[in-house]
C-alpha cells in the first residue's frame, strides 16, 4: 500500500509513527492489508515544501532567543527517515490532488499515486488586509513568524538598533517579541527608552533607541486564551521588560517606515512582523469537494469527507470535548496525536482519537501560562502570591481554567477537564488551592497510581 | 516491564524516598555531602492526605504517555517502556506539565524540567531505583505489573 504525506511536521511524524505502530500491533491483520495491496509494510512518501529534517515549529522563537539551535530542534532524529522506511520529496510543492486517478500532481507536472492520502500541510500566516501592506514589490516590506525560514530572515534582519512594530499579540507574537528582545541593544527594552522610540520622528534618525511595539486590534493581550483580570497580568510583566502595547487598536496603514494605529498614533519602525493569526492549508482538498469549515472536517481517525483521504494537524478540524464543537485546535499535542490516529487508520487499525482539547502551556520572560478546556461559564478565582487561577464550571465539572504563575502539577486540572469528572467526587477546594492526588477518592487515586489489577 | 507502585497502606510518611531520590539525582557521592543545607527537589513527592494517608507520586511511564505525545520537542520519548527526558532538547515549555495527569513532571533549577526515569540516568548504582530500594516499610516496590490508567 502507498500512503502519501502531504506535510512534514507535527502531524506527518504522527501519521509516520502511527503507520508503523499499527503494523507492529497485534489488532493489525497483515494478511488483510497485504491483500489491499504490496505487502504488511506500507510504502510511505512525505511531499513537503520546506527542505529540513522535521522540525518543532513552536521551537522558532526559542531559536532567535538563542536557547536552542537547528539540530536540537529536530522533532525527530536524524535517523528518523531511514529507520521508519519513509521516501521524502522535500522542497517539492504539490499542485493539485485528484481523487479519480487516486494521484497527487506536483508544480512541476510530475505526479505521485497513492493508495491513502494525508494532507497535514498546517496553516501559513494570515495576512490582513492593511492599507500598504504587500510584497516587497508593490507594497510594505514585512516578516511573518511561522517557519525556520522566517525565524532566519528575522534574526537577519534585526541589530541592536531595531524598532520593531509586530502586528498582533497572540501566541506567535508575543513569543516572537520574546526571541527579538535578545538582540535589541542591552539597556535598550527598558521602559523609559522604549516609550521615546514611540515619540515620531522627533526620536528618530541618530539617537533612536531600539523599541518592541505591539499593535492589537482586540482589547488584552493572549486574547484566545486569557481573560481580562489574566491578561492584565500577563502585559505588566511584559511592559515591565520594555514592550510597549496598543491594545484594542488595529494598523489602518503603513509605509515601510512607520505605521499608523486606528486612533491615529504613528508608530515608526524599522522592522514589521505580521502575526494575526493562521490560515488553514485546506485548498487542495477544498477544490476537489472535501467538507470543510474553517478546515477540513474529519472523523476521529482523520478521514475526510472523500475516500480514502485524511487530513491531521493545524488543516484539520477536531471535536473539542470539552463543549462538543468542532473546530480548529493548533497545537502541537493535538497535531500529534491527529496524525497519529490518521497514520493507524491509513493502516488499517482504526483507534479514533477522542480527547481533543484546548491545551496552552507557553512563558513569557519566566512567567508562565497555562489554559485547557473552555473559558466560559460560572468561574472562580484564586488569587495567590504565586499568581492567578480561574476556574470554569459547566454542569458540576471543571470545564477549563487559566493560571498564570505556578503550573505545578497543572496536569492534574488538565486531566479533570478532559476526563469529566463530577466535582462532587472530589475535593476540589484542596485541589483548587494546590493540584494533588489527595483530593481524589483513596480507591480512585490506587487505581490512578497502580492501574486496575493492583 | 518493571515499574514503581505504591501502597499507601504501608506508607509512613518519612519522606525518606524524597531524600533518595535528590541524592541518587545530585551526582554527589555522599548523601550528606549531597543534601546538606539543601532544599531538595525530588522527582518523588510524598502527598498527605486525609486521615494521616500518605503515598508517594511520581512518574507511572504510562503506556499512553501524554507528556511525550504531546511533548514539542521530541525531548521526552519512550525507551523500553520507561518515559526518558533527553535535557539537552527540552526548553522548558512545560507542555508535560500541563499534560501529565499526576503531576510527575516538575519545574527544575538548573535545567527545564525533571522526571523519574527508574534512576537509569543519574548512574545510581542499583538496579532497582532508589526511591524504592531505600523504602523502609516497602511501600514503595519496583516490580512487574500493570500500567496505571491515569484520569
Amino acid at each position: 500500500m502507498r500512503i502519501v504525506i502531504i506535510g512534514n511536521s507535527t502531524a506527518a511524524v504522527g501519521a509516520v509513527e502511527g503507520i508503523r505502530a499499527a503494523e507492529r500491533s497485534n489488532a493489525f491483520d497483515a494478511e488483510k492489508q497485504a491483500k489491499a495491496g504490496g505487502g504488511s509494510s506500507a510504502e510511505i512518501t512525505i511531499i513537503a515544501g520546506e527542505r529540513e529534517h522535521t522540525y518543532s515549529r513552536p521551537l522558532i522563537s526559542y531559536l532567535l532567543e538563542g536557547k536552542t539551535d537547528e539540530e536540537r530542534m529536530k522533532y525527530r532524529p536524524n535517523d528518523f527517515y531511514t529507520i521508519n522506511n519513509v521516501k521524502t520529496m522535500l522542497g517539492r510543492t504539490v499542485a493539485s490532488v485528484d481523487p479519480k486517478a487516486k494521484t497527487v500532481t506536483l508544480e512541476d507536472g510530475s505526479t505521485v499515486p497513492y493508495d491513502k492520502l494525508l494532507l497535514a500541510a498546517g496553516s501559513r500566516p494570515f495576512i490582513p488586509p492593511i492599507a500598504g501592506l504587500g510584497a516587497a514589490s508593490d507594497g510594505a516590506e514585512y516578516h511573518t513568524f511561522q517557519s525556520l525560514a522566517d525565524a532566519k530572515k528575522l534574526e537577519a534582519a534585526l541589530t541592536e538598533q531595531s524598532r520593531v512594530l509586530i502586528i498582533g499579540a497572540g501566541l506567535i507574537g508575543l513569543k516572537c517579541a520574546e526571541g527579538i528582545g535578545r538582540h535589541l541593544k542591552e539597556d535598550a527594552l527598558n521602559g523609559d527608552s522604549a516609550e521615546i522610540s514611540l515619540l515620531g520622528n522627533k526620536a528618530l534618525s541618530e539617537n533612536r533607541a531600539a523599541s518592541i511595539t505591539i499593535a492589537e486590534f482586540a482589547p488584552r493581550v493572549l486574547p484566545s486564551i486569557l481573560d481580562e483580570d489574566s491578561a492584565a497580568i500577563v502585559q505588566s510583566h511584559l511592559e515591565k521588560q520594555g514592550l510597549v502595547f496598543h491594545l484594542g487598536n488595529a494598523v489602518s496603514s503603513v509605509d515601510g517606515h512607520s505605521a499608523v494605529l486606528a486612533d491615529g498614533t504613528r508608530v515608526d519602525y524599522d522592522i514589521l512582523v505580521v502575526a494575526s493569526g493562521v490560515k488553514p492549508n485546506i485548498e487542495l482538498l477544498t477544490e476537489i469537494g472535501a467538507k470543510s469549515g474553517r478546515a477540513i472536517i474529519t472523523d476521529p481517525c482523520g478521514r475526510s469527507s472523500l475516500p480514502d483521504i485524511f487530513a491531521a494537524g493545524d488543516c484539520a478540524e477536531s471535536l473539542d470535548v470539552t463543549d462538543g464543537e468542532s473546530r480548529v485546535l493548533a497545537i502541537l499535542p493535538n497535531a500529534y496525536l491527529q496524525g497519529r490516529a490518521a497514520g493507524k487508520a491509513m493502516a488499517g487499525l482504526d483507534e479514533p482519537f477522542t480527547e481533543a482539547m484546548p491545551v496552552n502551556s507557553i512563558g513569557f520572560f519566566g512567567l508562565h501560562i497555562g489554559t485547557a478546556g473552555a473559558a466560559k461559564g460560572e468561574s472562580s478565582v484564586i488569587k495567590t502570591e504565586s499568581g492567578y487561577r480561574r476556574f470554569f464550571f459547566a454542569e458540576k465539572r471543571l470545564a477549563g481554567f487559566i493560571i498564570v504563575g505556578d503550573v505545578n502539577r497543572a496536569g492534574i486540572y488538565t486531566a479533570l477537564v478532559r476526563s469529566k469528572l463530577p466535582i462532587d467526587a472530589i475535593d476540589f477546594d484542596l485541589v483548587a488551592k494546590k493540584p494533588q492526588l489527595a483530593a481524589f477518592a483513596p480507591k480512585e487515586r490506587r487505581k490512578m497510581l497502580n492501574g486496575e489489577t493492583v | 516491564m518493571k515499574r514503581i507502585y505504591v501502597r499507601e497502606e504501608w506508607c509512613i510518611g518519612c519522606h525518606l524516598c524524597e531524600y533518595y531520590c535528590a541524592f541518587a539525582n545530585s551526582g554527589e557521592d555522599d548523601m550528606a555531602d549531597a543534601l546538606r543545607g539543601v532544599k531538595i527537589n525530588p522527582r518523588i513527592q510524598v502527598e498527605d492526605a486525609d486521615g494521616g494517608v500518605t503515598y508517594a507520586v511520581s512518574c507511572r511511564h504510562c503506556e499512553k504517555p501524554r507528556c511525550a505525545e504531546g511533548c514539542i520537542t521530541g525531548a521526552l520519548t519512550v525507551i523500553d517502556g520507561v518515559i526518558r527526558l533527553d535535557e539537552d532538547k527540552c526548553v522548558g515549555c512545560y507542555t508535560c506539565i500541563m499534560l501529565c495527569p499526576y503531576g510527575a513532571i516538575t519545574p527544575s533549577k538548573g535545567k527545564p524540567v525533571q522526571k523519574c526515569e527508574l534512576c537509569l540516568s543519574n548512574g545510581a548504582p542499583d538496579a532497582t531505583p532508589s526511591c524504592a530500594a531505600h523504602c523502609p516499610n516497602r511501600a514503595i516496590v519496583f516490580e512487574e505489573g500493570a500500567s496505571p490508567c491515569g484520569l
